[in-house]
């Protein structure tokens, strides 16, 4: 019985060792199994329809079209006439060879793409001919078509799905296509629907044997569904034909909803360049363009100085805080000293010289010495300049500034609206309203984007509030209800300090610097800018011509539209942001140019050899520095 | 008394038979699974796997009762005759054999292929039994020793010439010489032999010969430190046993390097995961752990195993026949065979103790350990514990020869067992 202990010990020990495996692989490991994440299990995809996009009145801005791949299985071709085939995918015979071995390499049994998105008339006379190619197919895809050539920045295009995304979204399978920018990316969930899955049991040799479980995991594609945007394509197209020749950007809003009627930017690109065989060269082309950066939306990124326009926000906190009121006065001068040395000393073009300025001529004559003094009443209504910084900050916070507005777009910025704070760490403490007394006419620190000036206008518009603006309407032709973009959301301005602002923006369009583009039968609202603009290059700051900007609205007691418009380096707001604003708001509310003459010189304002002389001398002083 | 004796099915150990059947017919069903296909709308089909494997279980039943027939001295008596004659057929294989899958292993009569090496094991366990129970025969002799190594030995040799992992079966006849009163000293000494030559083709010479130095070194600092007069009387051993391990690994390094071919360094180095083909080693033991974790606790059920019927582990009707077990059977299932065995194998030891002569009590060890070395090496690499060795589960894998084999070994010991008070 002795010796007989070792064996039954060791059968005991194995047995116990071999069950407690079984236990680990089946029982532990075996809860996490998927029973169609298999490699018995094929899933084929029923890929869905990605919903259409249209504008505001119902014209279709994204479509979707068929386009052709031609697909090989190297193991199955079989000796051809190569010329006669290269000819008919118009390709060199080289790059045949290099295909072939491509899809060699991947794998010589399994189907893998040949050639990308054939051109329709290609695959016409190609798919006669193919009984003639063994092992060559066509397979059917769908790509994205853009029948108004325009609105790139927003609509956005589709990629592939990459490995890394794959990888992320367990949604996707590589060679998917996703949306990568404007409402494609903002949208994905809604425009791509679901993919419909079949399973298959398969064996190791990749022969299907038919449905796993009888389709008990199966699923139907479900389509995406349409959005329809706020955007007027018709306007939209104007504005990008307006800014040709021209850096910069047009936000036009619907004060009364916060939709974005049109969100220019300029320079732009054609979206069906993001599309088909030419895909990739031009995305190369359109990248790497880093002087006019055309994939760069200036309305939503772009960050500067507001200029003269930010002179009505410091009005608007100056009435609120009752620093200021209607009938204050200052003199001008043809400055404002802020300091005792030479150079502390900010000039006015306002040119009244010896009387008193009040808000509404400070407006529509742009004083710069009258919102200085307004400035440093509000910083230093509050002993403590943290305090009145601070207060100053949330009011002008209040107007959506110094942060993302939450707009359904995937891009922005924050811009920047310094506070107490910000000062308090940039000058250790030695500071006060004349260190930064350049915000009060919005050149200082102060940094916002296009569209946040245009909402900032649209809350003068509807005297003191906005709706977060957005670009989507409908979806599946329902209206959208996100809380977000329906409810208002309110400035720290009272209603009535509002009044007096837009009376003397009114001057601006009426008898100030803009009149000479004011429309006849529609009050026009606004109010010019110029921003001045610097470039550090190395330790040098260079002067570059200023900015245009303008922002308006109209009409007046009933606002339709809220319009900002900025042009990169146009000079004086009046010369060119001014005609395009009024130019922008006639098409909207009456569909039609009564001033030729005005959409011609713009259309003849081109810009391009003030941006090539900046370039060039940029390089230069580069080189130098260097 | 002699008519009931007449009866062949007298005094039988009908547990035995019971394990074996349910064995036995358990592997069937799997082999249906595992070589089913829908495609065949035949209800039967001999020329399917589990048709011919139905047909060998069939066959079997006669062998059986041609076993139980013939009288149980029979075998004592003739155990050498039937030890030669295997050996023969093995020696055979060198003129008259057939290449399958790389190794000369079979003979061909027509469409019937047998491996002798199946049957060579039941006899050698004959063999060694007839040796050992002689009443003069006495292990703690040197001279007896060498005998019975040789005869575990001579067929291990001749079989690992083609199919070297086969040839491991024969190390479970240690248990026999255990059980017969072998020290443990040779089990040792054989266990570090192999420790050590298989340490030396994987990680080379001058590893294993520094690493073996400083492991000896440190136990005679740790004795002479317990004990100070180890050094005076045991210096010439410590010597002798630096130079003879020395010597073993320099000849391990050469007999595997230049007297084994090319082709059977490959299946050593693939056994070991050496090569570089352990790709395609890494794909079965993959696929096998795949296939088992999917059956979860209940299984997925009898020809519902997906991954069974995409044939996805290779050789899953022969020596992967478990994973199949696993996928459709769950764990309840699984682990069911395997207190199967266990139960089939401490029947057969607890028999075997209750043998009055010695040479039934060796026999029978000698089916219950090269039973439990079948189920060590064969579910161990079924589940990714140790590395692929291809050898059949015994009653359960795809094979004639290796069912029959099998049913012999263990008959015999049914017959022997019928006849176990008997002092022949």
């Amino acid at each position: 019985m002795k010796r007989s202990f070792l064996l039954y010990f060791l059968i005991t020990l194995i047995g116990i060792l071999f069950v407690g495996r079984l236990f680990q692989l089946q029982v532990v490991r075996g809860k996490n199994y998927n029973p169609v994440k298999n490699s018995a299990v094929k899933v084929k995809f029923d890929m869905p329809e990605r919903g259409y996009v249209y504008d505001r009145n119902g014209e279709l801005l994204v479509a979707n079209q068929l386009s052709y791949d031609v697909t090989i299985v190297p193991n199955e071709v079989t000796p051809l006439d190569t010329i006669e085939f290269c000819s008919l995918l118009k390709i060199s015979k080289e790059n045949f060879i290099k295909r072939f071995k491509k899809a060699e390499n991947y794998a010589p049994w399994l189907e893998s793409v040949f050639l990308k998105q054939l051109a329709k008339e290609d695959f016409a006379f190609l798919q006669e001919k193919l009984h003639k190619f063994q092992g060559f197919y066509i397979q059917k895809r769908v790509i994205r078509n853009y029948p108004i050539k325009s609105a790139a920045n927003i609509l956005g295009y589709i990629n592939e799905v990459n490995e890394l995304i794959a990888k992320k979204d367990n949604y996707y399978q590589q060679g998917e296509l996703i949306g990568k920018a404007g409402i494609e990316a903002q949208y994905e969930k809604v425009l791509r629907g679901k993919k419909g899955k079949k399973y298959f049991r398969r064996d190791r040799f990749n022969k299907i044997k038919g449905p796993f479980k009888n389709g008990i995991y199966d699923s139907i594609a479900v389509n995406g569904k349409d959005i329809t945007l706020t955007i007027d394509s018709k306007l939209q197209q104007y504005g990008e034909y307006l800014m040709k020749g021209k850096r910069g950007g047009i936000i036009a809003l619907e004060p009364s909803s916060g939709e974005i009627l049109a969100l220019v930017t300029s320079p732009s690109y054609d979206p069906n360049m993001m599309v088909g065989r030419l895909r990739s060269p031009n995305s190369v082309k359109l990248i790497g363009d880093t002087i006019n950066k055309p994939m760069y939306d200036r309305g939503l990124k772009g960050t500067y100085p507001p200029g003269s326009p930010f002179k009505l926000v410091n009005a608007l906190i100056g009435l609120q805080e009752n620093v200021i009121d209607e009938n204050t006065h200052f003199f001008c001068n043809g400055g404002y000293r802020y300091g005792n040395r030479k150079n502390e000393f900010m000039k006015c073009h306002c040119d009244i010289y010896g009387k008193p300025i009040q808000l509404n001529s400070a407006i529509s004559k742009s004083c710069n010495s009258y919102f200085a003094n307004t400035y440093k009443r509000i910083i230093e209504k509050d002993k403590n300049s943290t305090n009145g910084m601070n207060n100053w900050s949330t009011h002008v916070k209040s107007f959506g500034l110094g942060n993302y507005l939450g707009y359904d777009l995937p891009e922005g910025d924050k811009g920047l609206i310094p506070n107490g704070d910000y000062y308090n760490r940039m000058y250790t403490y030695r500071w006060n309203a004349s260190t930064n007394i350049s915000n009060a006419i919005g050149q200082g620190e102060v940094l916002t984007t296009p569209i946040q000036l245009a909402n900032v206008t649209a809350a003068i518009a509807n005297r003191g509030f906005f709706y977060t603006p957005h670009v989507v309407k409908k979806i599946d032709n329902q209206a959208i209800t996100d809380s977000s973009y329906t409810t208002p959301k309110y400035t720290t301005i009272e209603k009535k300090h509002f009044e007096p602002i837009i009376q003397g923006m009114h001057e601006v369009f009426k008898t100030g610097t803009a009149s000479w583009v004011n429309i006849e039968g529609i009050d026009i609202v606004g109010k010019t800018g110029t921003s001045e603009n610097f470039m550090r290059v190395g330790r040098k700051k260079i002067k570059l011509p200023d900015h245009s900007i303008l922002v308006a609205f109209a009409p007046k007691n009933d606002p339709k539209i809220a319009v900002a418009v900025f042009i990169e380096n146009g000079g004086f707001g009046s010369t060119v942001a001014a005609p395009i604003t009024s130019l922008i708001i006639e098409k909207y509310l009456r569909g039609m140019i009564s001033r030729k003459w005005i959409e011609e010189r713009m259309l003849k304002t081109d810009l391009s050899p003030i941006y090539e002389r900046q370039t060039i001398a940029l390089k230069q002083i580069e080189t130098e520095t260097k | 008394m002699r008519q009931k004796q007449n009866n062949i099915f007298f005094g039988i150990d009908w547990l035995l038979v019971l394990f074996f059947t349910l064995l036995v017919g358990f592997g069937w069903i799997n082999i249906y699974a595992a070589s089913y296909t829908d495609e065949n709308i035949q209800a039967f089909d001999f020329s399917s796997k589990y048709g011919k494997q139905l047909l060998w279980i069939l066959f079997s039943i006669p062998l059986i009762i041609l076993i139980l027939f013939i009288n149980a001295k029979f075998y004592q008596r003739f155990s050498s005759i039937f030890f030669i004659l295997s050996l023969l057929t093995l020696i055979g294989l060198f003129i008259f054999g057939t290449e399958v899958n790389g190794a000369r292993s079979w003979y061909r009569f027509g469409s019937v292929s047998i491996q002798p090496s199946e049957f060579a094991k039941a006899f050698t366990a004959l063999g060694l039994a007839k040796l050992m129970s002689d009443r003069k025969y006495n292990l703690s002799i040197l001279k007896n020793q060498i005998k019975a190594f040789i005869i575990i030995f001579l067929p291990a040799l001749l079989i690992a010439l083609h199919d070297p992992g086969s040839a491991i079966i024969y190390l479970a006849f240690f248990f026999v010489l255990n059980r017969e009163g072998l020290t443990l000293a040779y089990i040792i000494f054989g266990a570090l032999s192999i420790v050590l030559f298989i340490g030396t083709i994987i990680a080379g010479v001058k590893i294993i010969i520094s690493l073996l130095y400083i492991i000896i070194s440190i136990y005679i600092i740790y004795s002479i430190y317990k004990n100070k007069r180890f050094l005076k009387f045991n210096w010439i051993k410590i010597v002798g046993i630096y130079l003879f391990s020395s010597f073993f690994i320099l000849s391990a390094d050469y007999s595997y390097n230049n007297i084994l071919k090319k082709h059977q360094r490959d299946r050593f180095e693939v056994i070991l995961g050496k090569t570089s083909d352990t790709k395609q080693i890494g794909y079965n033991s993959d696929q096998s752990i795949q296939t088992i974790s999917s059956g979860k606790f209940w299984g997925k059920g009898f020809l519902e195993g997906d991954k069974t019927q995409g044939n996805f582990v290779p050789a899953q009707d022969t020596d992967y026949i478990f994973s199949v077990v696993g996928e459709e059977w769950g764990f309840v299932g699984s682990s069911l065979v395997i207190f199967l065995f266990m139960a089939l194998l401490y029947r057969i030891i607890y028999k075997a103790e209750k043998h009055a002569n010695k040479f039934g009590r060796i026999y029978g060890y000698g089916v219950a350990s090269i039973l439990f070395f079948h189920l060590i090496v064969n579910i161990g690499m079924v589940i990714g514990l140790l590395p692929t060795v291809g050898i059949p589960l015994p009653f359960f894998s795809y094979g004639g020869s290796s069912l029959w084999g099998f049913t012999l070994l263990l008959f015999i010991f049914i017959k022997l067992d019928t006849q176990k008070s008997y002092d022949w």
